[in-house]
């Protein structure tokens, strides 16, 4: 068994308005020291999945069902106050705007300082050296000074470091970076990534990175899963999903990531309409009513649900259209667009 | 920091001075718009039988027929450097703070504040831990089990705590618990926490209880609608990824967030409500400023009634200057400049 293994995770919240499906029946694995993207638009469940590993659903109205394996441990199952324990320590996240993350009212050494002793009986100045010492590891100046100060006092990018450092104070297995450096300037952001993957290497963590720009798990992501409605639409490591994707929608995600060697008057590829409601979803393939090639199922994409089928070694697809036909699309209309539109 | 503080100081001086007139003019300009003669001010510091001749005579030398501005400048430096009063009888001397003579006793009134100070600041203080502990805890466990049967009672009572005027439930109280059970004092007696502390308490006990269910329930309100706030904020769901405790998550990191607002409310209250709780005292017949208060102004003795009210202005811009200092050390991204 990997170390973290999903199997048919669901999390359903129910609302007035009927039953939200955030996460409906996915699956992955993955090992220490490997890194998994999970990809998709907002809403698609990705932030809710990662919620759902740390246990942090547990107690409020979502509905879980399905397995998640940490370490041949079942999490669904097991009570909150056992999670609890693996929170912080095992397993630790990272969050997206790291201003409104950290307490405003607490010093970052001491916010690092708690997240440490939490799980480690140690006195104060010892976890205080500690956490000195993790944010000089994560590249702050000057840390025995930093580490006084508000999280107001730092920019946004140092902000993100003292995050990773403190989600890092444990020594978790797994790290799950929710929207790293969503809030961060472009030049800040490579040096997050940076970091990210010179800690995991040293750590040997499991990483999931949760994004919607395909930049950045370009940058990191050994496996990538797509995301769509609550479901994984195309899984693969990042070779299958950049060089040969062959799911519609993870075309139309390539199709619109601006790119540095096309000139600028040309123009994107948007996905057409919007993201899928989650209490009406689409019937059949949740895709189709924004899908270009839905026609071509002779209507299976509105009557049935695809399975999650296997394409290639590992490579995974959720497609009606039949594999010869996706790659025919690929290779003869969609690459040559994107290439010279 | 320190100019800062000066800073507020000079302010709060000045404010003073505005309330200083603003009373002034309410008690003794405004009467006369109204067509008090001086004779009418001066009526009040002579006995009945007086004869007219008498009462223009006290009017002269206790300067009513003077310009305003003449009064009230002599109403400001008694207050700064004492005054000296004649009634005829006799100079009397008024030492600093000087807020004039009683109409009815012809007693200075600072003294008499002085007096009455320790009952208000008493029942303040015993009132305002109650109301906090109680205010507090309500609604942070109303905000955690929104909705439950518990957030409903608590919210509903905290709807009649304050709708529900402190007159009646003070009587109601008082039926109940010292009539009815001859469980408490029956309201009216007053003992010095330094001769009896266990008397004090005794006395006191229902008032307190009154007083803070009324402002039990501000708090409570307020505090639930701050938890609701704050729990749904990132840094929370941070503090749980973190793998903290439900209840430091809670205690540390969501009411720690939510006490601000309450905090500056607080200290608001506070400094009103030690400058006389009208409503509390009268009910219970305690001898504070409250009460004070109301007695002067059924008899229309004005000097007091300004006494008092300069006295509350002041514990109120003293209260919001300690409440504004605070909120920096509360708060570590506000700075005082």
């Amino acid at each position: 068994m990997s170390f973290l293994e999903l199997k048919d995770l669901r999390v359903h919240f129910p609302t007035d308005d009927g039953l939200v499906r955030s996460v409906d029946g996915l699956s992955f694995s993955l090992e220490r020291g490997k890194t998994l993207g999970i990809v998709g638009e907002s809403g698609s469940g990705k932030s809710v999945t990662s919620l759902g590993i740390l246990g942090l659903h547990k107690g409020g109205p979502a509905k879980i069902s399905g397995e998640i394996w940490l370490d041949g441990e079942e999490l669904v199952s097991a009570t909150p106050e056992h999670v609890r324990q693996l929170r912080g320590k095992k397993m630790a996240m990272i969050f997206q705007d790291p201003l409104s993350a950290m307490h405003p009212f607490y010093t970052v050494g001491a916010q690092i300082i708690e997240a440490y002793r939490v799980h480690h009986d140690v006195s104060k100045s010892v976890a205080r050296k500690h956490a000195i010492n993790m944010l000089g590891r994560v590249g702050i100046p000057e840390p025995s000074r930093r580490v006084d100060d508000y999280p107001h006092h730092f920019s946004g990018g140092m902000r993100q470091r003292a995050m990773i450092a403190m989600a890092l104070s444990c020594d978790p297995e797994l790290l799950i970076a929710d929207e790293p450096t969503t809030a961060l300037d472009v030049t800040v952001q490579a040096q997050i990534l940076d970091l990210m993957r010179d800690l995991q290497s040293e750590f040997d963590s499991a990483l999931i990175i949760i994004t919607h720009d395909l930049g950045v798990v370009a940058e990191l992501a050994d496996d990538i899963l797509v995301m769509y409605g609550g479901k994984c639409i195309e899984y693969g490591n990042a070779e299958d999903i950049f060089y040969r994707p062959e799911h519609p929608y993870t075309w139309g995600l390539l199709g619109s990531m601006p790119r540095l060697d096309r000139e600028a008057s040309e123009r994107l590829l948007p996905i057409k309409g919007s993201p899928p409601s989650l209490i009406n979803v689409p019937s059949g393939c949740s895709f189709h009513p924004r899908c270009p090639y839905a026609e071509r199922t002779e209507g299976k994409s509105v009557s049935q649900v695809p399975e999650l089928t296997e394409t290639d070694g590992g490579h995974l697809v959720r497609c009606h259209l039949p594999r010869a036909e996706r790659r025919s699309l690929w290779e003869n209309d969609v690459k040559p667009m994107m290439e010279t539109t | 920091m320190l100019t800062y503080v000066i800073r507020r100081l000079i302010g709060a001086v000045a404010m003073l001075v505005v309330v200083s007139m603003v009373t002034f003019a309410i008690f003794f300009v405004v009467p006369q718009l109204a067509g008090a003669t001086p004779e009418a001010f001066a009526s009040r510091y002579v006995g009945r039988a007086a004869t007219p001749e008498t009462v223009q005579l006290i009017a002269e030398r206790l300067g009513f027929n003077d310009p305003v501005v003449v009064q009230y400048a002599r109403f400001a430096k008694g207050i700064v450097v004492g005054a000296e009063y004649d009634y005829g009888t006799g100079v009397e001397h008024c030492p600093v703070p000087c807020l004039g003579y009683s109409f009815l006793n012809q007693q200075p009134v600072w003294p008499d504040l002085l007096d009455r100070m320790p009952v208000t600041f008493s029942l303040a203080l015993g009132a305002a831990i109650i109301w906090l502990i109680a205010g507090v805890s309500t609604g942070v466990v109303s905000a955690l089990r929104r909705g439950s049967f518990f957030d409903r009672l608590a919210m509903g009572t905290a709807l009649a705590g304050v709708s529900l005027p402190i007159f009646f439930t003070g009587m109601v109280t008082l039926v109940v618990f010292s009539y009815g059970l001859n469980l408490t004092a029956p309201g009216g007696s007053w003992t010095d926490f330094g001769e009896n502390p266990g008397e004090w308490a005794y006395n006191l006990i229902l008032p307190w209880i009154t007083l803070a269910f009324l402002f039990a329930a501000t708090y409570a309100r307020l505090t639930r609608a701050g938890m609701l706030e704050t729990m749904g904020e990132d840094y929370i769901r941070t503090a749980r990824a973190k793998g903290l405790r439900e209840r430091e998550v809670v205690v540390k990191h969501g009411l720690r967030a939510a006490l601000t607002p309450i905090l500056t409310l607080f200290g608001l209250d506070f400094g009103l409500l030690i400058g006389g709780a009208v409503l509390t005292e009268s009910t219970y017949s305690l001898p504070g400023l409250g009460k004070y208060a109301i007695d002067a102004i059924a008899n229309n003795d004005l000097p007091k009634v300004m006494g008092v009210t300069l006295l509350t202005a002041c514990f109120v811009v003293l209260a919001s200057l300690i409440v504004d200092l605070l909120y920096a050390v509360v708060d570590p991204r506000v700075r005082l400049s």
